[in-house]
């Protein structure tokens, strides 16, 4: 890796290809953002008397519940993510095999049925506080214990479910990190922790950078957990404005500004380290782990146990405890094609997701142009909206679309198309690409941004398209981050409920809709049976992923 | 690598594409009607079935957040191919009214079946059945003697011994939109005021949640509707089962105007394609058999008079019910929400 000027990525091609590759990158950045540019679009549009109202009362507590959610989730997931990633990809101690896989599970779990699960076992009328007010005689008010149910608990909530994102990311980023230089650390006589500090962590900030900012997307756009806990933030907000007062134009509205905050502070990010590269070098070399012993090795393996028990193995055995009760009522035939269903679209989803972002990011390493840069942008920003509002945004253009095809055939030939996109499953993967490409595209992002771009000129220089180079040089290089994209996505629209429940076609279920309507009638023993189907499903390409994951990064 | 990719992303476009003319044709087929419904698939589907196997009409049934199909409706206009808009609460109903969205509905069947304040003036959407905003108290906590109406609530003596969930909750919502009605926006913020100084924590959770929070001694009365503790009562879930067991059931306003209620109700779109059997399907949701399994499902009461409840339900007794006609829930829902957030109602 190096920290050197700025140097161009732009190698010039054939024009007609360059032209090419530009106009499909705009094309499809442009078709991608239409949801979310019909969202800020509503900008434009009247302003009701619903904004006085929420200025004069409830805006500001929106405001700063979400603000301080972010805050707290982006130190808890920096904290969890990164001191994951440094155990198992830098150091060693027993178990850590098994713990840099497992410590990827807790990704899979919905963040509001683990709000389900922690506030089963520790409300006040759960067991842990019963079983304390039985032991000792208290009542109401005798004794302090944490509220499970506020922003606070919100922030653990989200923290252990996120943190995944930075934990894989940045594990990569320490595992293709250059080792000569983590080495040349350690040799001029710097500690380990100083190594982590002052050249590991700085030379990951692009993987910090993009796994942090999508555990904070994520977390804007969560509505269960925070609905559940009664704390409100913007998005809650943004539903009680639509749901409660009506104005559908107005939570738009509100949408709208989220997104421009989020969309300022991605570009003040990126700003940031503009003139900083963040390269590896090509070579490798794989010095010796740093190997805990003793009472090093003791809370190297804790802080492992910690965070796997806490983001999995409770909730896991809570959701089992449930399940146990009533399995027998859930598990039926259609159970098994719900399984079907949301296999079958999160395949399809997470590979459309990784095609596009590999179109998008490395054609913006071809050609980073102002035009590219700012089309990426914008259509990546679709992880920060709630996913019903992303939605209507899918709606609209599309029904409009059909519309107009059905009035020009009536009106030419007396026939009547009907509805040709809206509620097919194309629409649905549609609007998950909308939702989820900013997670494919930061992780391939973050992947080539740690190649150095002298690569791709003396690839091209032998005379190469960039086609080739990207197939022969690049996805090989990638191999990793390309598994991660798959994996963020399959997973995160396996767990997706509202845009699903909004945009599927008739008698089309998944197990995440079927774990919603359980849970939104308060049934919740019945719903850990789809949670925990939705939890296994998302096993299997973490499984996978670890077992094709390259062979050399499992140095002894 | 690349390869396998392609190779199975193509499968997966495929497959898509398949599917596509397979769920255009479930669509358009002659004997099948269309039903957005914001009522979970497990409290009617059943009921659905049952009704296939007796007119040979298939149901098709998208479900989801009643607000959000509404919007779905509204944007796919009149080629929609929804045919029936059911929803779980009055207000969407209205809401649908208003953006001229659904279609009178002639039937004497119906007409009779369910009493004029819980369908539209115009018939263009009908309850199907109803659902009670009940108080529940710890009896070794409070005498039923203290409780009367919602209005005492607001009383001083109540101060940190009231559990609510959020004003978020559409159920909240129209139970203040149904005090505005009937004791105009002074009262009614007065009222909240009061109300809110009483709660023993911040609002959270569900009903049921409400319900173990009384059980459990965090306070005394909560607010929830009638068909969450029946489902407790009922439930696989043994912990479940003992809290609510541990808490009794009173219904308020009993002296004034009548128990706050809501619906759960259906009416046909100006879209649909096939009205006629929709108004079959209405139709049949409201005749005696399918009304008593429609409510009891979900420990609910039957919409068409003289219909028994649920056994558990007729042992919590006789009830008056508010007169108020349900469309003025949906009315005055947006100044009950915007009143809520004055009271600092969370």
């Amino acid at each position: 890796m190096e920290i050197a000027k700025p140097q161009s990525t732009v190698v010039h091609g054939h024009p007609l290809q360059a032209n090419l590759w530009r106009a499909s990158l705009l094309l499809s950045a442009l078709v991608i953002a239409v949801p979310v540019l019909v969202i800020i679009a509503s900008l434009l549009g009247p302003y009701s008397d619903a904004w006085r109202h929420l200025i004069d009362t409830v805006l500001a507590d929106y405001v700063i519940n979400s603000l301080l959610l972010m805050l707290g989730v982006g130190a808890g997931t920096l904290l969890l993510g990164v001191s994951a990633a440094w155990l198992t990809a830098i150091c060693d101690f027993p178990g850590r095999r098994f713990f840099s896989w497992a410590l990827l599970l807790p990704m899979a779990m919905p963040a509001y049925i683990i709000a389900y699960t922690y506030t089963g076992m520790l409300d006040y009328a759960g067991p842990v506080q019963t079983l304390i007010r039985d032991s000792f005689s208290l009542g109401f008010g005798d004794y302090w214990f944490p509220q499970i149910r506020s922003l606070g608990g919100a922030i653990c909530m989200l923290s252990l479910v996120l943190y995944p994102y930075v934990y894989l990311l940045v594990r990569v980023a320490f595992l293709e990190q250059s080792t000569a230089v983590l080495e040349a650390s350690r040799n001029l006589g710097k500690s380990p922790w100083q190594t982590l500090f002052l050249v590991a962590l700085p030379m990951a900030r692009p993987a910090i950078a993009a796994g942090v900012s999508l555990a904070l997307m994520e977390t804007l756009a969560d509505y269960g957990t925070v609905a559940y806990f009664g704390v409100s933030t913007f998005t809650t907000g943004i539903f009680r404005t639509w749901y409660g007062l009506g104005e559908l134009q107005t939570a738009a509205q509100l949408a709208a500004f989220m997104l421009l905050f989020v969309f300022t502070l991605l570009i003040l990010e990126k700003r940031s380290r503009a003139r900083l590269r963040f390269h590896k070098n090509s070579t490798r070399s794989f010095p010796a782990r740093i190997v805990l012993r003793g009472w090093r090795a003791a809370v190297g393996f804790g802080i492992a146990l910690g965070i796997l028990t806490a983001g999995f193995l409770l909730p896991a055995a809570q959701l089992g405890f449930w399940a146990a009760g009533s399995y027998a009522q859930v598990l039926d035939q259609a159970f098994l094609q719900l399984v079907g269903n949301s296999f079958l679209l999160a395949a399809t989803a997470s590979l459309c997701c990784l095609l596009l972002a590999l179109l998008l990011g490395y054609g913006r390493r071809l050609y980073p142009g102002r035009a590219e840069t700012v089309a990426t942008r914008v259509a990546s920003m679709g992880y920060a909206v709630p996913g019903t509002v992303i939605a209507v945004g899918v709606l609209i253009p599309f029904a409009w679309i059909d519309n107009n095809i059905d009035g020009w055939l009536r009106a030419q030939f007396g026939v009547s198309s009907g509805l040709l996109l809206s509620g097919t499953l194309a629409a649905l993967v549609f609007a998950y690409v909308v939702r989820f490409l900013a997670v494919s595209l930061q992780t391939v992002d973050a992947g080539l941004a740690r190649i150095r771009p002298g690569l791709d000129e003396s690839a091209r220089s032998l005379g190469h398209s960039p086609l080739a180079v990207l197939r022969r040089v690049h996805l090989p290089m990638l191999r990793g981050s390309l598994l991660t994209a798959l994996l963020l996505v399959f997973v995160d629209v396996l767990k997706e409920l509202p845009t699903t429940l909004i945009l599927r076609p008739f008698n089309f279920n998944t197990l995440a809709v079927r774990a919603h309507e359980l849970a939104s009638d308060e049934r919740l023993a019945a719903a850990a049976l789809p949670a925990i189907a939705i939890v296994l499903i998302g096993l299997l390409p973490v499984i996978l992923m670890n077992r094709s994951m390259p062979r050399e990064q499992e140095h002894a | 690598m690349l390869h396998r990719f392609r190779d199975r992303f193509s499968a997966r476009l495929l497959l898509a594409a398949l599917m596509l003319p397979l769920a255009l044709g479930a669509c358009s087929r002659q004997e099948s009607i269309n039903v957005y419904s914001a009522r979970q698939e497990a409290l009617i589907k059943p009921l659905l079935d049952r009704f296939s196997a007796e007119t040979g009409i298939a149901v098709n049934l998208v479900t989801g957040d009643g607000d959000a199909l509404l919007a779905r409706l509204r944007n796919e206009g009149l080629n929609s191919p929804a045919d029936l808009f059911l929803t779980s609460d009055a207000g969407n109903l209205y809401r649908a009214q208003q953006a001229d969205l659904l279609q009178p509905v002639t039937s004497a069947a119906l007409v009779a079946a369910v009493p004029a304040h819980l369908r539209s003036d115009e018939n263009l959407w009908f309850a199907l059945s109803l659902r009670a905003r009940v108080l529940v108290y710890a009896p070794d906590r409070v005498d039923p003697a203290e409780l009367s109406d919602y209005a005492a609530l607001a009383d001083p003596v109540w101060r940190q011994r009231i559990c609510v969930r959020s004003s978020s909750n559409i159920y909240n919502q129209s139970m203040v939109a149904g005090m505005l009605a009937s004791q105009g926006a002074e009262a009614t913020e007065a009222w909240l005021q009061g109300f809110v100084a009483n709660f023993a924590r911040p609002p959270q959770g569900g009903d049921r949640d409400q319900i173990k929070a009384v059980a459990s001694g965090q306070c005394d009365v909560a607010l929830v509707n009638n068909y969450y503790l029946g489902g407790m009562l009922r439930s696989e879930d043994a912990e479940e089962r003992a809290a609510a067991e541990q808490v009794q059931l009173f219904w308020p306003n009993q002296t004034g105007r009548g128990v706050h209620i809501n619906i759960s109700g259906a009416g046909i779109t100006r879209s649909a394609a096939h009205p006629e059997e929709a108004r079959q399907l209405i139709e049949f949701l409201l005749r005696e058999d399918s009304q008593q399994w429609y409510a009891e499902a979900n420990n609910e009461y039957p919409v068409r008079p003289g219909i028994a409840p649920s056994e558990l339900l007729q042992s919590w007794g006789e009830f008056r019910a508010d007169p108020l006609k349900v469309s003025e829930l949906g009315r005055l829902n947006a100044a009950a929400v915007m009143a809520m957030d004055r009271a600092n109602w969370k």
